[in-house]
């Protein structure tokens, strides 16, 4: 027997030759090589659009060089195959390269469609489907006015968007009656048209252009068939895709009448070695221009190769997504195309919603739905679709607004077979064993299964049913913050600002028990501070602190302290620098510059504490909170002022919010970054909040986090004024504030939060609780009730009590010691000491 | 070595914090946290800190688990029980704890 690794070859790196490539090579014994026709790997097409809002193409690759050469995969881009030879088992690129193959798997993907209209090889006549033709729809877009999309589908509409995004005034126009015509009904397509026409982009629909000729006012002239015309400087065409199989065409695999290569239900094509998959394949007569059946087609095909028996039986085309800000939802026979079935539909023209369910002749079972303007039924309506639950008696009551409650479906309800993350394919009978084999959270059953690590529309479903396998197996997942109060860290907040508490003692007689503990109490400390914002030091409140806080300072491992002085945006004067030295060089501290753009003495005992900061604050400094959970810093660039690439001035606006915000106490330490422009040198997109300067004015990004797993930030919004880039700061974070569990940093917080992101947008921008002016109010007051805790703690004799070793002596501690090393001092190591380690009164009982 | 013990004066009773820690020091160089529980409960118990070895048990959170009043090390965290010395989190460690009384308004320490 041969024992040479078999030669997988790969034709194209798309996202599902990726996906392909990722799961194969978890199988010894082959060689894998890609081939991929882009000039770079695989990339995120379903985020393409997110190019134009600031993501790079780094941030949207899918693998790297480095990682196909970690995992052993020979790749090439620019390489194009050309040429097929079944016989030898060999295919020929381009440039004329041969490889030869076990086994051939195509995941050539599919290209977009150009009617045949004459005048459509023009300049700045685009599609819209690679990184390279978003560069070119760029580059066109500077130089015109108006752009036009051709195709009124779902990719159309999203292109629609980035051209007006890009500031073009935009066009969409369509062949049919309506729009998104596979996936909505009539009435659903005619809601989401006024809603697109509401917010600026005109729609022509029943039009079909006869020619593209020379333009009077704008680049191109487009001559529609009843003889109206539009002038236009860019045409995207998004008229449908069409699978590249012109190598199976040419070198006699079977395609379809209508294109498509032809597989079985192992993603075989007609030739025994060659498998397709992804939008390039045809199955069952069909085409899946969806992400998630190619990744289970990838993962068939993988598993055939290494003689396994999985097979493709098809998949599901419902989708949910957000279309220029709105909301629309299609799930199975949108329009009620199924003999007998009967629909449901409540339609409200005000509020600009639409929902429609489809159900069987029995009417025990949905079939169909059509969501505009509200898709949060879409998960619950979908899971009944899928896995054909009985509906309830009044299966309207799924759609109506809720008056009174509203059945919904319990996971409990769901079998396991049910999907609850699509994109990777994961059902609820693989979270349950995931939870059997020792998962206790929904991260760990996140990077067992996988699940939710896609589009991450599953998230929310996801942690219901995690939740629910825990509880079932006694996990209790109480919410109460400690045994002294059976509540949640939300409604404590809720208690203190619903019944105006502003004491710690108070808070535990009226709704807590004993005497509280180290996790009640820093956390009402939080609460007290966020809603009233008092001296954190106020008697009442000493015994409350966290350690870092009852001295101000953070403590080090021998039990001093490091002094880290604000310096807003990073920015010092020579002065200020020239003070911070001297102080440092007077009390011998050691001296760092921050990863936070700041600098942090290390080594103050807590006795030399209000001495040190006396100094610094007489030169005009204040505490850099680097020991509250509080705002930390505001990492910035220099921006517009220096930089040649600057779009902004990103250095003020740094100053500006780093003092606005600043002594904000909340959940957990906040992080802020402004960039001048998207090279990013602030890495604004770590951040809990990221701001990046464009040309109109800022781009807002929440929820990043460096730290032990990091997260990128999310777009927010774009191009806002520096008035609303504060009023949403204001609102995001108060929120958050008001909300988070305690620790928890914005990334996690956002991440559990029931509706995700787009729950987020509708609070802060459309004022979706009403609660917007609230949360202003209270940050505002936030913002004027701002004191530095320093200054007051120098000035108060009481307060400076505290700041000694000892009650009833001047002497220092005797334990702490230092060693020098690279000219700076260090705390000493146990056997450096010189009087070795105190370990006094400490009686260790043998274990 | 001596062995004999002494109450020795420390502060005023005002001198302490009120659910919160200060430090003392013993005539034998020795450390004690002292802690005011509610308005008239006093501990006093070592100051250091044997996992993290360093003096800073009185800089501490005070916390109580059932009927029990601990101190958290501001380091790592563990908890010992104020009135045993126990290390609630690993009950290999005990540190040593002192009576106290007052006299006429004066904290002293058997030490
Ligand atoms: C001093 C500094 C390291 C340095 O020498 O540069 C530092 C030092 C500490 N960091 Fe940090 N972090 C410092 C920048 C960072 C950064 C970089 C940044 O801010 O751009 C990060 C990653 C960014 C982020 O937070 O998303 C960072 C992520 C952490 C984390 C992990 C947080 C997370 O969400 O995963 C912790 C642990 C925690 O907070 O629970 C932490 C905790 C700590 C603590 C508080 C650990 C402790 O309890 O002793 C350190 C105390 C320092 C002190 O005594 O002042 N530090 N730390 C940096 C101070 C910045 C400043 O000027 O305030
Ligand atoms: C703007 C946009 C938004 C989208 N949004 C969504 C969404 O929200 N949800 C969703 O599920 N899907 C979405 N899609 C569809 C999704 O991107 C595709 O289903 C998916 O990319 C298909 O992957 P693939 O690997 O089959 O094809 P592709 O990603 O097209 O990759 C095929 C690759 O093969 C290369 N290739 C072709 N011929 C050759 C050759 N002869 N030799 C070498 N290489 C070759 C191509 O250049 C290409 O790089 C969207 C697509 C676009 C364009
Ligand atoms: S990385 Fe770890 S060791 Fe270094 S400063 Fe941050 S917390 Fe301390
Ligand atoms: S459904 Fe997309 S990540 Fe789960």
């Amino acid at each position: 027997m041969n024992t040479a690794p078999r030669k997988i070859v790969v034709v194209g790196n798309g996202m599902v030759g990726h996906h392909f490539v990722d799961e194969m090579a978890k199988h010894e014994g082959y060689e894998i090589t890609v081939l991929s026709a882009e000039d770079r790997l695989a990339y995120d097409r379903v985020h393409l659009s997110e190019y134009f809002s600031g993501k790079t193409a780094e941030d949207l690759a899918m693998t790297s060089p480095a990682y196909y050469n970690e995992i052993g995969v020979n790749f090439f881009t620019n390489a194009k195959v050309t040429h097929i030879d079944k016989a030898a088992k060999e295919v020929t690129t381009e440039s004329g390269e041969t490889y030869a193959y076990d086994k051939l798997v195509m995941a050539t993907g599919s290209y977009p469609f150009v009617p045949p209209i004459p005048g459509k090889e023009r300049e700045h006549c685009l599609v819209y489907r690679t990184i390279q033709d978003l560069d070119d729809i760029q580059a066109s877009a500077k130089a015109g006015k108006v752009g036009v999309v051709v195709g009124g589908g779902l990719l159309g509409l999203e292109a629609a968007n980035a051209l007006k995004e890009l500031g073009l005034q935009t066009h969409v126009v369509e062949f049919a009656p309506q729009l998104m015509g596979v996936q909505l009904d009539t009435d659903g397509g005619a809601l989401l048209r006024s809603m697109i026409e509401g917010i600026g982009v005109q729609v022509h629909t029943q039009k079909a252009t006869n020619e593209i000729v020379d333009g009077e006012e704008c680049v191109h002239r487009m001559n529609f068939a009843d003889g109206s015309h539009l002038e236009t400087d860019v045409i995207l065409f998004s008229a449908g895709i069409r699978p590249y199989d012109n190598l199976a065409r040419e070198f006699d695999l079977t395609v379809g009448e209508r294109g498509g290569i032809v597989v079985d239900n192992n993603c075989k094509t007609s030739d025994d070695s060659i498998y397709a998959i992804g939008e390039c394949a045809l199955w069952n007569n069909f085409i899946f221009g969806l992400v998630a059946p190619g990744y289970t087609m990838a993962k068939v095909a993988a598993d055939n190769i290494i003689g396994g028996e999985q097979q493709f039986t098809g998949a599901d085309m419902s989708t949910k997504l957000k279309l220029m800000g709105m909301d629309v939802g299609s799930i199975g026979d949108a329009h009620a195309r199924t003999e007998g079935c009967k629909s449901y539909v409540y339609s409200n023209q005000p509020d600009q919603i639409y929902k429609k369910i489809v159900v069987s002749p029995n009417g025990k079972e949905l079939i169909g739905a059509v969501l505009v303007g509200d898709t949060s039924e879409y998960d619950s309506l979908l899971q009944y679709a899928l896995n054909g639950i009985e509906l309830p008696e009044n299966p309207d009551g799924l759609i109506l607004p809720s008056s009174g409650e509203k059945p919904t479906l319990g996971v409990d309800a769901l079998p396991d077979t049910a999907t609850i993350c699509s994109c990777l394919n994961v059902t609820k009978g693989d979270i349950v064993a995931a939870i059997d084999c020792g998962a206790v959270d929904v991260g760990q059953v996140k990077s067992s299964t996988q699940a939710g690590t896609g589009c991450g529309g599953c998230a929310a479903l996801l942690k219901k049913v995690t939740d629910h396998e825990l509880e079932k197996r006694g996990v209790e997942i109480s919410t109460d913050i400690c045994e002294h109060f059976a509540y949640s860290r939300v409604e404590l907040f809720h208690i203190v600002q619903a019944e105006q508490i502003k004491s710690f003692d108070l808070l535990l007689e009226k709704h807590g028990s004993g005497l509280g503990c180290e996790i009640c109490k820093p956390a009402a400390a939080s609460i007290l501070a966020s809603v009233w914002n008092d001296y954190i030091l106020k008697p009442d409140h000493v015994s409350l602190q966290d350690t870092n806080d009852i001295f101000l300072g953070n403590m080090q491992k021998d039990g001093t302290y490091s002094v880290v002085p604000r310096m807003p945006g990073g920015e010092v004067t020579p002065d200020k620098l020239i003070v911070i030295g001297e102080v440092a060089k007077e009390y011998n501290l050691y001296t760092k510059v921050t990863g936070g753009q700041r600098i942090d003495l290390f080594g103050a005992r807590v006795d030399q504490l209000p001495a040190i900061w006396k100094r610094l604050i007489d030169a005009g400094m204040e505490t850099g909170h680097a020991y509250g959970k509080s705002l930390r810093t505001v990492k910035s660039c220099v921006g517009s002022t220096w930089c040649r690439y600057g779009q902004q001035d990103s250095m003020a606006m740094a100053i500006l919010l780093e003092d606005r915000y600043k002594g904000l106490r909340s959940p957990h330490k906040i992080k802020f970054a402004v960039s001048g422009c998207t090279r990013e040198c602030a890495e604004a997109q770590s951040k809990d909040i990221g701001v990046i300067a464009t040309e109109n004015g800022w781009n807002l990004y929440v929820s990043g986090n460096g730290g032990m797993k990091p997260r990128h930030g999310d777009l927010f919004a774009t191009d806002l004024d520096d008035e609303t880039l504060i009023k949403y700061i204001d609102r995001y974070l108060m929120f958050y504030v008001r909300t988070a569990d305690r620790l928890t940093r914005t990334s996690v917080w956002l991440e559990n939060l029931e509706g995700g992101l787009a729950y987020m947008e509708k609070i802060v921008k459309d004022d979706h609780l009403g609660i917007n002016a609230e949360l202003e109010k209270q940050m505002q007051n936030v913002v004027d009730t701002y004191q530095c805790e320093w200054k007051t703690t120098i000035e108060s004799e009481e307060q400076l009590k505290r700041f000694r070793q000892f009650v009833n002596s001047d002497a220092i501690d005797s334990n702490i010691e230092f060693v020098t090393e690279r000219e700076q001092i260090r705390p000493a190591k146990d056997e450096e000491k010189k009087y070795g380690v105190k370990i006094q009164a400490v009686d260790l009982t043998p274990a | 070595m001596t062995t004999e013990h002494s109450w020795q004066p420390i502060c005023s009773t005002s001198d302490l914090i009120k659910n919160s820690g200060v430090c003392a020091l013993l005539a034998n160089q020795e450390q004690v946290a002292l802690f005011q529980v509610g308005n008239d409960k006093i501990y006093a118990v070592s100051n250091f800190d044997p996992f993290g070895k360093a003096n800073v048990l009185y800089r501490g959170l005070i916390g109580e688990t059932k009927g029990d009043v601990y101190v958290a090390s501001p380091l790592l965290k563990q908890r010992f029980m104020l009135s045993s010395g126990v290390c609630l989190d690993d009950d290999a460690y005990t540190i040593k704890t002192y009576e106290t009384r007052i006299t006429d308004g004066e904290l002293e320490i058997l030490g």
